[in-house]
Protein backbone atom coordinates (compact mmCIF):
# COMPACT_ATOMS: atom_id res chain seq x y z
CA UNK A 1 0.00 0.00 0.00
CA UNK A 2 1.18 3.60 -0.74
CA UNK A 3 1.60 6.18 1.50
CA UNK A 4 -0.86 8.17 -0.27
CA UNK A 5 -3.31 5.58 0.57
CA UNK A 6 -2.73 5.30 4.05
CA UNK A 7 -3.01 8.69 4.77
CA UNK A 8 -6.35 9.18 2.77
CA UNK A 9 -7.76 5.84 4.54
CA UNK A 10 -6.55 7.40 8.04
CA UNK A 11 -8.65 10.68 7.32
CA UNK A 12 -11.19 8.70 6.88
CA UNK A 13 -10.97 6.89 10.38
CA UNK A 14 -10.25 10.71 11.77
CA UNK A 15 -13.50 12.37 10.87
CA UNK A 16 -15.74 9.12 10.91
CA UNK A 17 -14.93 8.86 15.27
CA UNK A 18 -15.50 13.16 15.38
CA UNK A 19 -18.54 12.62 13.67
CA UNK A 20 -19.31 9.34 15.61
CA UNK A 21 -19.18 10.88 18.78
CA UNK A 22 -21.22 14.47 17.62
CA UNK A 23 -24.08 11.79 16.73
CA UNK A 24 -24.47 9.68 19.24
CA UNK A 25 -23.58 11.58 22.05
CA UNK A 26 -27.42 12.78 21.05
CA UNK A 27 -29.07 9.43 21.59
CA UNK A 28 -30.80 9.40 24.83
CA UNK A 29 -29.98 7.02 27.78
CA UNK A 30 -33.65 5.40 26.93
CA UNK A 31 -32.12 4.02 23.52
CA UNK A 32 -28.86 3.00 24.85
CA UNK A 33 -30.22 -1.06 24.58
CA UNK A 34 -31.06 -0.34 20.61
CA UNK A 35 -27.77 1.58 20.25
CA UNK A 36 -26.03 -0.90 21.30
CA UNK A 37 -27.95 -3.39 19.35
CA UNK A 38 -27.93 -1.30 16.09
CA UNK A 39 -24.44 -0.69 15.81
CA UNK A 40 -23.90 -4.55 16.16
CA UNK A 41 -25.56 -4.68 13.17
CA UNK A 42 -23.26 -1.65 11.47
CA UNK A 43 -20.35 -3.43 12.97
CA UNK A 44 -21.65 -6.54 10.61
CA UNK A 45 -20.04 -4.70 7.54
CA UNK A 46 -17.23 -7.10 8.28
CA UNK A 47 -19.69 -9.23 5.65
CA UNK A 48 -18.17 -7.38 2.98
CA UNK A 49 -14.87 -7.93 3.80
CA UNK A 50 -16.48 -11.38 4.25
CA UNK A 51 -17.48 -11.45 1.02
CA UNK A 52 -14.64 -11.13 -1.24
CA UNK A 53 -12.55 -13.43 0.75
CA UNK A 54 -15.24 -16.34 0.62
CA UNK A 55 -15.65 -15.43 -3.15
CA UNK A 56 -11.86 -15.09 -4.46
CA UNK A 57 -11.39 -18.51 -1.97
CA UNK A 58 -10.73 -20.44 -5.07
CA UNK A 59 -9.87 -24.65 -4.00
CA UNK A 60 -7.65 -23.92 -0.77
CA UNK A 61 -9.58 -25.46 1.59
CA UNK A 62 -8.56 -23.68 4.65
CA UNK A 63 -9.42 -20.12 2.83
CA UNK A 64 -13.08 -21.51 1.85
CA UNK A 65 -13.84 -22.52 5.70
CA UNK A 66 -12.58 -18.77 6.62
CA UNK A 67 -14.25 -16.90 4.39
CA UNK A 68 -17.27 -18.83 4.66
CA UNK A 69 -17.49 -18.47 8.36
CA UNK A 70 -16.69 -15.23 8.21
CA UNK A 71 -19.58 -14.25 6.25
CA UNK A 72 -21.84 -16.87 8.35
CA UNK A 73 -20.98 -14.76 11.53
CA UNK A 74 -21.38 -11.20 9.93
CA UNK A 75 -24.74 -11.91 8.49
CA UNK A 76 -25.69 -13.20 12.10
CA UNK A 77 -24.68 -10.16 13.49
CA UNK A 78 -26.21 -7.74 10.09
CA UNK A 79 -29.67 -9.74 10.00
CA UNK A 80 -30.15 -10.71 13.77
CA UNK A 81 -28.65 -6.84 14.70
CA UNK A 82 -31.19 -5.01 12.87
CA UNK A 83 -34.39 -7.33 13.35
CA UNK A 84 -33.68 -7.55 16.68
CA UNK A 85 -33.41 -3.18 17.47
CA UNK A 86 -36.72 -3.40 14.99
CA UNK A 87 -38.20 -5.58 17.22
CA UNK A 88 -37.02 -3.42 20.54
CA UNK A 89 -38.25 -0.14 18.67
CA UNK A 90 -41.45 -1.07 18.00
CA UNK A 91 -42.31 -1.47 21.60
CA UNK A 92 -41.25 1.98 22.43
CA UNK A 93 -44.84 4.05 21.97
CA UNK A 94 -46.01 7.13 22.65
CA UNK A 95 -48.37 7.46 25.49
CA UNK A 96 -52.12 7.65 23.97
CA UNK A 97 -53.34 11.34 24.01
CA UNK A 98 -56.84 9.99 25.01
CA UNK A 99 -56.74 7.85 28.65
CA UNK A 100 -58.71 5.06 27.95
CA UNK A 101 -61.21 4.28 31.44
CA UNK B 1 -18.74 3.03 -16.25
CA UNK B 2 -15.70 1.93 -13.72
CA UNK B 3 -17.36 -1.00 -12.03
CA UNK B 4 -14.79 0.14 -9.07
CA UNK B 5 -16.24 3.60 -9.02
CA UNK B 6 -19.98 2.41 -8.66
CA UNK B 7 -19.08 0.14 -5.93
CA UNK B 8 -17.39 3.15 -4.16
CA UNK B 9 -20.35 5.48 -4.90
CA UNK B 10 -22.73 3.03 -3.63
CA UNK B 11 -20.62 2.85 -0.47
CA UNK B 12 -20.81 6.44 0.28
CA UNK B 13 -24.74 5.95 -0.12
CA UNK B 14 -24.29 3.27 2.75
CA UNK B 15 -22.20 5.47 5.24
CA UNK B 16 -25.26 8.26 4.62
CA UNK B 17 -27.36 5.94 5.24
CA UNK B 18 -25.72 4.72 8.75
CA UNK B 19 -25.34 7.90 10.04
CA UNK B 20 -28.87 9.29 9.10
CA UNK B 21 -30.04 5.69 11.05
CA UNK B 22 -27.71 6.63 14.11
CA UNK B 23 -28.98 10.44 13.92
CA UNK B 24 -32.51 9.61 13.65
CA UNK B 25 -31.72 7.03 16.92
CA UNK B 26 -31.96 10.47 19.03
CA UNK B 27 -35.79 10.25 19.45
CA UNK B 28 -38.01 7.44 20.10
CA UNK B 29 -40.37 8.67 17.41
CA UNK B 30 -38.26 8.50 14.62
CA UNK B 31 -36.14 5.84 15.71
CA UNK B 32 -37.78 2.66 14.30
CA UNK B 33 -37.08 4.47 11.10
CA UNK B 34 -33.93 5.34 11.36
CA UNK B 35 -33.05 1.61 11.79
CA UNK B 36 -35.09 0.72 8.54
CA UNK B 37 -32.58 3.12 6.69
CA UNK B 38 -29.53 1.71 8.35
CA UNK B 39 -30.70 -1.51 7.17
CA UNK B 40 -31.02 -0.53 3.64
CA UNK B 41 -27.63 1.46 3.70
CA UNK B 42 -26.43 -2.16 4.86
CA UNK B 43 -28.10 -3.87 2.05
CA UNK B 44 -27.25 -1.91 -0.90
CA UNK B 45 -23.12 -2.14 0.50
CA UNK B 46 -23.63 -6.36 0.69
CA UNK B 47 -25.18 -6.02 -2.87
CA UNK B 48 -23.21 -3.59 -4.33
CA UNK B 49 -19.84 -5.71 -3.24
CA UNK B 50 -21.35 -8.97 -4.87
CA UNK B 51 -20.60 -7.32 -8.33
CA UNK B 52 -16.93 -7.12 -7.54
CA UNK B 53 -14.82 -8.57 -9.83
CA UNK B 54 -12.78 -10.45 -7.22
CA UNK B 55 -15.53 -12.56 -6.29
CA UNK B 56 -15.91 -15.55 -8.61
CA UNK B 57 -17.80 -18.12 -6.79
CA UNK B 58 -20.74 -17.52 -5.09
CA UNK B 59 -21.40 -21.01 -3.50
CA UNK B 60 -19.66 -20.15 -0.50
CA UNK B 61 -21.39 -17.13 -0.12
CA UNK B 62 -24.45 -18.69 -0.04
CA UNK B 63 -23.77 -21.14 2.31
CA UNK B 64 -21.96 -18.91 4.95
CA UNK B 65 -25.21 -16.37 3.88
CA UNK B 66 -28.05 -18.68 4.49
CA UNK B 67 -26.21 -20.04 8.01
CA UNK B 68 -25.98 -16.58 8.83
CA UNK B 69 -29.39 -15.23 8.26
CA UNK B 70 -31.16 -18.20 9.87
CA UNK B 71 -29.20 -17.88 12.83
CA UNK B 72 -29.54 -14.67 13.17
CA UNK B 73 -33.54 -14.13 12.55
CA UNK B 74 -34.18 -16.72 14.81
CA UNK B 75 -32.36 -15.30 17.75
CA UNK B 76 -33.48 -11.42 17.16
CA UNK B 77 -37.53 -13.52 16.93
CA UNK B 78 -37.18 -15.74 20.27
CA UNK B 79 -34.99 -13.57 22.86
CA UNK B 80 -36.48 -12.88 25.50
CA UNK B 81 -35.95 -8.46 26.50
CA UNK B 82 -34.24 -9.81 30.05
CA UNK B 83 -31.59 -11.50 27.75
CA UNK B 84 -30.66 -8.61 25.48
CA UNK B 85 -27.54 -8.02 27.46
CA UNK B 86 -26.51 -11.62 26.28
CA UNK B 87 -27.55 -11.89 23.00
CA UNK B 88 -25.75 -8.20 22.81
CA UNK B 89 -22.53 -10.08 24.49
CA UNK B 90 -22.54 -12.86 21.72
CA UNK B 91 -22.79 -10.61 18.52
CA UNK B 92 -19.81 -8.36 19.94
CA UNK B 93 -18.17 -11.29 19.76
CA UNK B 94 -19.61 -12.33 16.48
CA UNK B 95 -18.45 -8.97 14.56
CA UNK B 96 -14.58 -9.49 16.36
CA UNK B 97 -14.63 -13.46 15.19
CA UNK B 98 -15.40 -12.04 11.66
CA UNK B 99 -13.00 -9.11 11.70
CA UNK B 100 -10.40 -12.19 12.76
CA UNK B 101 -11.11 -14.50 10.13
CA UNK B 102 -11.20 -11.88 7.65
CA UNK B 103 -7.80 -10.96 8.50
CA UNK B 104 -6.44 -14.66 8.72
CA UNK B 105 -7.98 -15.25 5.07
CA UNK B 106 -6.14 -12.30 4.23
CA UNK B 107 -2.68 -13.51 5.92
CA UNK B 108 -3.28 -16.77 4.11
CA UNK B 109 -4.30 -15.61 0.71
CA UNK B 110 -0.75 -13.28 0.53
CA UNK B 111 1.71 -13.99 3.29
CA UNK B 112 4.21 -11.90 1.70
CA UNK B 113 2.44 -8.66 2.02
CA UNK B 114 4.45 -4.85 2.78
CA UNK B 115 4.53 -4.42 6.22
CA UNK B 116 1.98 -1.89 6.42
CA UNK B 117 -0.53 -5.14 5.33
CA UNK B 118 0.44 -7.19 7.77
CA UNK B 119 0.83 -4.22 10.89
CA UNK B 120 -3.10 -4.22 9.66
CA UNK B 121 -3.27 -7.69 9.81
CA UNK B 122 -2.02 -8.37 13.23
CA UNK B 123 -4.40 -5.34 14.63
CA UNK B 124 -7.09 -6.99 12.88
CA UNK B 125 -6.70 -10.52 14.29
CA UNK B 126 -5.37 -9.03 18.02
CA UNK B 127 -8.72 -6.84 18.25
CA UNK B 128 -10.85 -9.14 16.84
CA UNK B 129 -9.54 -12.36 18.98
CA UNK B 130 -9.76 -10.41 22.52
CA UNK B 131 -13.58 -8.76 21.03
CA UNK B 132 -14.32 -12.72 20.69
CA UNK B 133 -13.05 -14.31 23.83
CA UNK B 134 -13.79 -11.74 26.18
CA UNK B 135 -17.45 -11.60 24.76
CA UNK B 136 -18.03 -15.07 24.89
CA UNK B 137 -16.62 -14.87 28.84
CA UNK B 138 -19.38 -12.02 29.51
CA UNK B 139 -22.15 -13.80 27.81
CA UNK B 140 -21.07 -16.86 30.01
CA UNK B 141 -21.01 -14.37 32.98
CA UNK B 142 -24.33 -12.71 31.84
CA UNK B 143 -26.41 -15.75 31.46
CA UNK B 144 -24.94 -16.98 34.73
CA UNK B 145 -23.28 -19.89 32.55
CA UNK B 146 -20.04 -19.11 33.84
CA UNK B 147 -21.11 -17.40 37.69
CA UNK B 148 -21.07 -13.85 37.96
CA UNK B 149 -18.16 -13.44 40.17
CA UNK B 150 -14.86 -12.05 40.23
CA UNK B 151 -12.35 -14.08 39.22
CA UNK B 152 -8.87 -13.12 41.04
CA UNK B 153 -5.69 -14.94 41.43
CA UNK B 154 -2.38 -13.37 43.30
CA UNK B 155 0.04 -12.11 40.15
CA UNK B 156 -2.67 -11.88 37.71
CA UNK B 157 -1.99 -7.86 36.57
CA UNK B 158 1.71 -9.84 36.18
CA UNK B 159 0.31 -12.41 34.25
CA UNK B 160 -1.84 -10.17 31.90
CA UNK B 161 1.12 -7.92 31.58
CA UNK B 162 3.47 -10.74 30.51
CA UNK B 163 0.58 -11.83 28.23
CA UNK B 164 0.58 -8.29 26.66
CA UNK B 165 3.82 -8.24 26.28
CA UNK B 166 4.25 -11.30 24.39
CA UNK B 167 1.81 -10.38 22.11
CA UNK B 168 3.45 -6.98 21.24
CA UNK B 169 6.66 -9.44 21.00
CA UNK B 170 5.26 -11.99 18.38
CA UNK B 171 3.74 -9.01 16.45
CA UNK B 172 7.04 -7.28 15.89
CA UNK B 173 8.62 -10.89 15.10
CA UNK B 174 5.68 -11.92 13.14
CA UNK B 175 5.32 -8.65 10.81
CA UNK B 176 9.35 -8.61 10.18
CA UNK B 177 9.22 -12.12 9.10
CA UNK B 178 6.08 -12.63 7.18
CA UNK B 179 6.79 -16.03 5.23
CA UNK B 180 8.46 -18.02 7.90
CA UNK B 181 6.19 -17.24 10.53
CA UNK B 182 2.62 -18.76 9.93
CA UNK B 183 3.40 -20.10 13.41
CA UNK B 184 3.70 -16.85 14.71
CA UNK B 185 0.36 -15.54 13.27
CA UNK B 186 -1.83 -18.78 15.21
CA UNK B 187 0.37 -18.04 18.27
CA UNK B 188 -0.62 -14.50 17.91
CA UNK B 189 -4.63 -15.51 17.53
CA UNK B 190 -3.95 -18.30 20.81
CA UNK B 191 -2.59 -15.45 22.87
CA UNK B 192 -4.93 -12.42 21.98
CA UNK B 193 -7.82 -14.76 22.50
CA UNK B 194 -6.44 -15.52 25.73
CA UNK B 195 -6.16 -11.83 26.54
CA UNK B 196 -9.69 -11.47 25.85
CA UNK B 197 -10.83 -14.13 28.84
CA UNK B 198 -7.78 -12.45 31.49
CA UNK B 199 -9.66 -9.38 30.53
CA UNK B 200 -12.87 -10.22 31.46
CA UNK B 201 -12.67 -13.02 34.10
CA UNK B 202 -11.64 -9.95 36.97
CA UNK B 203 -14.85 -8.19 36.27
CA UNK B 204 -18.37 -9.00 38.19
CA UNK B 205 -21.74 -9.00 37.17
CA UNK B 206 -22.78 -5.77 38.54
CA UNK B 207 -19.71 -4.15 35.99
CA UNK B 208 -21.33 -5.93 33.05
CA UNK B 209 -22.85 -2.77 31.37
CA UNK B 210 -19.37 -1.54 31.17
CA UNK B 211 -18.08 -4.19 29.46
CA UNK B 212 -20.65 -5.20 27.48
CA UNK B 213 -20.08 -1.47 26.28
CA UNK B 214 -16.68 -1.76 25.55
CA UNK B 215 -16.70 -4.82 23.71
CA UNK B 216 -19.53 -2.90 21.80
CA UNK B 217 -16.37 -0.62 20.85
CA UNK B 218 -13.70 -2.78 20.81
CA UNK B 219 -15.93 -5.00 17.55
CA UNK B 220 -16.46 -1.60 16.16
CA UNK B 221 -12.72 -0.88 15.50
CA UNK B 222 -12.25 -4.48 14.79
CA UNK B 223 -13.89 -3.71 11.89
CA UNK B 224 -12.27 -0.92 11.79
CA UNK B 225 -8.93 -2.67 11.46
CA UNK B 226 -10.44 -5.43 9.15
CA UNK B 227 -11.50 -2.38 6.22
CA UNK B 228 -7.55 -1.20 6.92
CA UNK B 229 -6.42 -4.64 5.98
CA UNK B 230 -8.66 -4.92 2.87
CA UNK B 231 -8.43 -1.32 2.17
CA UNK B 232 -12.27 -0.47 2.07
CA UNK B 233 -13.61 2.91 3.28
CA UNK B 234 -16.91 1.52 4.47
CA UNK B 235 -15.55 -0.79 6.81
CA UNK B 236 -13.58 2.17 8.83
CA UNK B 237 -16.79 4.23 8.44
CA UNK B 238 -18.85 2.03 10.40
CA UNK B 239 -16.43 0.71 12.54
CA UNK B 240 -15.47 4.07 13.28
CA UNK B 241 -19.49 4.71 14.12
CA UNK B 242 -19.81 1.79 16.45
CA UNK B 243 -16.17 1.83 17.81
CA UNK B 244 -17.47 5.75 18.92
CA UNK B 245 -20.53 4.64 20.36
CA UNK B 246 -19.30 2.10 22.65
CA UNK B 247 -16.78 4.31 24.08
CA UNK B 248 -19.57 7.09 24.59
CA UNK B 249 -21.67 4.21 26.25
CA UNK B 250 -18.33 3.06 28.28
CA UNK B 251 -17.75 6.80 29.49
CA UNK B 252 -21.69 7.24 30.59
CA UNK B 253 -21.21 4.01 32.74
CA UNK B 254 -17.82 4.75 34.49
CA UNK B 255 -19.23 8.53 35.36
CA UNK B 256 -22.55 6.72 36.73
CA UNK B 257 -20.71 4.35 39.28
CA UNK B 258 -18.15 7.30 40.12
CA UNK B 259 -15.08 5.13 38.66
CA UNK B 260 -12.67 5.40 36.21
CA UNK B 261 -12.56 2.62 33.29
CA UNK B 262 -8.84 1.01 35.11
CA UNK B 263 -10.65 0.23 38.31
CA UNK B 264 -13.22 -1.42 36.76
CA UNK B 265 -11.49 -3.31 34.38
CA UNK B 266 -8.79 -4.19 37.01
CA UNK B 267 -10.16 -4.26 40.47
CA UNK B 268 -12.50 -6.89 40.75
CA UNK B 269 -15.38 -4.53 42.82
CA UNK B 270 -17.23 -6.75 44.89
CA UNK B 271 -14.38 -9.52 45.74
CA UNK B 272 -12.58 -7.41 48.25
CA UNK B 273 -14.05 -7.45 51.36
CA UNK B 274 -12.36 -3.92 52.34
CA UNK B 275 -14.16 -0.81 53.06
CA UNK B 276 -17.78 -1.42 53.66
CA UNK B 277 -18.61 1.73 54.98
CA UNK B 278 -20.42 2.67 58.03
CA UNK B 279 -23.22 0.14 59.49
CA UNK B 280 -26.68 1.68 58.71
CA UNK B 281 -28.87 1.02 62.13
CA UNK B 282 -32.09 1.44 62.87
CA UNK B 283 -35.17 0.38 62.39
CA UNK B 284 -37.14 -0.92 59.48
CA UNK B 285 -41.05 -0.37 58.74
CA UNK B 286 -42.35 -3.05 57.43
CA UNK B 287 -46.16 -2.74 56.03
CA UNK B 288 -48.44 -4.98 54.01
CA UNK B 289 -50.08 -4.26 50.36
CA UNK B 290 -53.30 -2.99 51.89
CA UNK B 291 -50.96 -0.33 53.86
CA UNK B 292 -49.50 0.77 50.71
CA UNK B 293 -52.34 0.83 48.77
CA UNK B 294 -54.05 3.53 51.00
CA UNK B 295 -50.87 5.72 51.26
CA UNK B 296 -50.90 5.34 47.11
CA UNK B 297 -54.31 5.66 46.82
CA UNK B 298 -53.79 9.37 48.22
CA UNK B 299 -50.96 10.30 46.35
CA UNK B 300 -50.91 12.61 43.37
CA UNK B 301 -47.47 12.14 42.13
CA UNK B 302 -45.43 8.49 42.45
CA UNK B 303 -42.57 7.42 40.47
CA UNK B 304 -41.46 4.01 40.41
CA UNK B 305 -37.42 3.22 40.93
CA UNK B 306 -36.16 0.10 38.60
CA UNK B 307 -34.01 -2.01 39.00
CA UNK B 308 -32.38 -5.45 37.85
CA UNK B 309 -34.20 -6.87 40.17
CA UNK B 310 -37.42 -5.95 38.54
CA UNK B 311 -36.02 -8.34 35.71
CA UNK B 312 -35.77 -11.20 37.86
CA UNK B 313 -39.03 -10.93 39.42
CA UNK B 314 -40.59 -10.58 35.97
CA UNK B 315 -42.50 -7.58 37.68
CA UNK B 316 -42.37 -4.69 34.41
CA UNK B 317 -45.99 -6.16 33.72
CA UNK B 318 -47.81 -6.08 37.17
CA UNK B 319 -45.67 -2.25 37.25
CA UNK B 320 -47.46 -0.86 34.76
CA UNK B 321 -50.81 -1.88 35.17
CA UNK B 322 -50.05 -0.30 38.72
CA UNK B 323 -48.75 2.39 37.54
CA UNK B 324 -52.16 3.03 34.73
CA UNK B 325 -54.80 2.41 37.84
CA UNK B 326 -52.67 5.11 39.64
CA UNK B 327 -52.95 7.25 36.66
CA UNK B 328 -57.11 6.86 36.38
CA UNK B 329 -57.08 7.77 39.98
CA UNK B 330 -55.36 11.38 39.01
CA UNK B 331 -51.79 10.95 40.15
CA UNK B 332 -49.04 11.45 38.12
CA UNK B 333 -46.92 8.31 37.50
CA UNK B 334 -42.96 8.62 36.13
CA UNK B 335 -40.46 6.06 36.18
CA UNK B 336 -36.94 7.34 36.60
CA UNK B 337 -33.97 4.63 35.81
CA UNK B 338 -30.75 5.23 36.31
CA UNK B 339 -27.98 4.92 33.85
CA UNK B 340 -26.62 1.06 35.54
CA UNK B 341 -30.06 0.27 36.36
CA UNK B 342 -30.10 -3.15 34.75
CA UNK B 343 -27.30 -5.39 33.24
CA UNK B 344 -26.50 -3.20 29.99
CA UNK B 345 -26.73 0.45 29.35
CA UNK B 346 -30.78 1.00 28.81
CA UNK B 347 -31.80 -2.46 29.66
CA UNK B 348 -34.30 -0.95 31.74
CA UNK B 349 -36.25 1.36 29.40
CA UNK B 350 -36.41 -1.96 27.07
CA UNK B 351 -38.08 -3.74 29.58
CA UNK B 352 -41.00 -1.09 30.70
CA UNK B 353 -41.73 -0.15 26.82
CA UNK B 354 -42.21 -3.90 26.66
CA UNK B 355 -44.72 -3.63 28.79
CA UNK B 356 -46.32 -0.71 27.55
CA UNK B 357 -45.40 1.90 29.23
CA UNK B 358 -45.37 5.06 27.39
CA UNK B 359 -41.60 6.32 26.77
CA UNK B 360 -42.61 10.22 27.99
CA UNK B 361 -43.08 8.70 31.48
CA UNK B 362 -39.51 7.02 31.39
CA UNK B 363 -37.35 9.53 33.18
CA UNK B 364 -33.69 10.06 33.27
CA UNK B 365 -31.99 10.60 36.61
CA UNK B 366 -30.62 14.14 36.36
CA UNK B 367 -34.42 15.46 35.16
CA UNK B 368 -35.97 13.60 38.57
CA UNK B 369 -33.52 14.51 41.52
CA UNK B 370 -34.16 18.13 41.47
CA UNK B 371 -38.55 17.52 41.25
CA UNK B 372 -37.80 14.56 44.13
CA UNK B 373 -38.69 16.71 46.86
CA UNK B 374 -42.36 16.97 45.08
CA UNK B 375 -42.67 13.49 44.79
CA UNK B 376 -45.02 11.80 47.20
CA UNK B 377 -44.27 8.21 46.81
CA UNK B 378 -41.17 6.47 45.55
CA UNK B 379 -41.30 3.30 44.72
CA UNK B 380 -38.24 1.32 44.75
CA UNK B 381 -38.30 -1.84 42.90
CA UNK B 382 -35.65 -4.34 42.86
CA UNK B 383 -33.09 -1.71 43.05
CA UNK B 384 -30.30 -0.94 45.78
CA UNK B 385 -26.86 1.02 45.21
CA UNK B 386 -28.37 3.19 43.05
CA UNK B 387 -30.91 4.58 45.39
CA UNK B 388 -28.45 4.49 48.42
CA UNK B 389 -27.92 7.66 50.36
CA UNK B 390 -24.53 6.74 51.84
CA UNK B 391 -23.08 7.24 48.45
CA UNK B 392 -23.96 10.98 49.09
CA UNK B 393 -22.96 11.34 52.70
CA UNK B 394 -20.58 8.20 54.46
CA UNK B 395 -17.44 9.18 53.26
CA UNK B 396 -16.41 5.55 53.95
CA UNK B 397 -18.89 3.72 51.96
CA UNK B 398 -17.21 2.28 48.57
CA UNK B 399 -20.10 3.75 46.35
CA UNK B 400 -19.36 7.77 47.91
CA UNK B 401 -19.55 9.92 45.14
CA UNK B 402 -21.89 7.73 42.86
CA UNK B 403 -24.53 9.72 41.64
CA UNK B 404 -28.17 8.22 43.24
CA UNK B 405 -31.48 8.70 42.76
CA UNK B 406 -32.04 11.15 45.51
CA UNK B 407 -35.47 8.66 46.28
CA UNK B 408 -34.84 9.81 50.00
CA UNK B 409 -36.23 13.07 49.41
CA UNK B 410 -39.49 11.72 48.29
CA UNK B 411 -42.18 12.45 51.16
CA UNK B 412 -42.88 8.21 51.22
CA UNK B 413 -40.19 5.78 49.31
CA UNK B 414 -41.69 2.02 49.24
CA UNK B 415 -39.20 -0.37 49.16
CA UNK B 416 -39.57 -3.69 47.52
CA UNK B 417 -37.60 -6.29 48.40
CA UNK B 418 -36.92 -9.99 48.81
CA UNK B 419 -35.53 -9.97 52.34
CA UNK B 420 -32.51 -7.74 54.43
CA UNK B 421 -29.31 -8.80 51.86
CA UNK B 422 -27.12 -6.07 50.94
CA UNK B 423 -27.16 -4.95 47.34
CA UNK B 424 -24.42 -6.60 44.62
CA UNK B 425 -21.90 -4.00 45.94
CA UNK B 426 -22.78 -5.56 49.33
CA UNK B 427 -23.07 -2.64 51.09
CA UNK B 428 -25.50 -1.18 53.80
CA UNK B 429 -28.28 0.60 52.45
CA UNK B 430 -29.23 3.48 55.05
CA UNK B 431 -32.35 4.24 53.50
CA UNK B 432 -33.73 1.29 54.86
CA UNK B 433 -33.92 2.57 57.92
CA UNK B 434 -35.15 6.03 57.35
CA UNK B 435 -37.59 7.65 59.11
CA UNK B 436 -40.05 7.93 55.57
CA UNK B 437 -38.97 4.48 54.05
CA UNK B 438 -41.82 1.87 54.30
CA UNK B 439 -40.62 -2.07 53.73
CA UNK B 440 -42.92 -4.17 51.67
CA UNK B 441 -41.03 -7.67 51.75
CA UNK B 442 -41.44 -10.51 49.63
CA UNK B 443 -41.02 -11.20 46.01
CA UNK B 444 -41.81 -7.74 43.61
CA UNK B 445 -44.11 -9.19 41.41
CA UNK B 446 -46.47 -10.69 44.21
CA UNK B 447 -46.08 -7.58 46.28
CA UNK B 448 -47.25 -5.37 43.36
CA UNK B 449 -50.13 -7.83 42.48
CA UNK B 450 -51.21 -7.34 46.10
CA UNK B 451 -51.22 -3.65 46.01
CA UNK B 452 -53.06 -3.95 42.09
CA UNK B 453 -56.11 -6.70 43.76
CA UNK B 454 -56.33 -3.60 46.69
CA UNK B 455 -56.79 -1.05 44.07
CA UNK B 456 -59.14 -3.07 42.68
CA UNK B 457 -61.52 -4.09 45.32
CA UNK B 458 -62.03 -0.31 46.27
Amino acid sequence: MDPATLIFLAFILMLSIFLGFEVISKVPATLHTPLMSGSNAISGITLVGALVSAGAAGDDTLSIILGTAAVAFATINVVGGYLVTDRMLGMFKKKPTEVKK
Amino acid sequence: MNLDLLINLVYIAAAIMFIFGLKMLSSPATARQGNFISAIGMFLAVVITLLSKEIIDFHWIVIGFIIGAVVGAFAARLVAMTQMPEMVALFNGFGGIASLLVGWEAYHASPNSAVFTLTTIFLSVLIGGVTFSGSIVAWGKLSEVFGGKPTLFPGQKVVNALLLLAIVTAGILFILNPLGGYNIFIGIMLLALILGVMAVIPIGGADMPVVISLLNSYSGLAACAAGFVIQNNILIVAGALVGASGIILTNIMCKAMNRSLANVLFSGFGATTAGKGAAAQGEVKPIVADDAYLILEAASSVVFVPGYGLAVAQAQHVVRELGELLEQNGCEVRYAIHPVAGRMPGHMNVLLAEANVPYDQLVEMDDINPIMETVDVAVVIGANDVVNPAARTDESSPIYGMPIINVDYAKTVFVLKRSMAAGFAGIDNPLFFNENTRMLFGDAKASISGVVAAFKEK
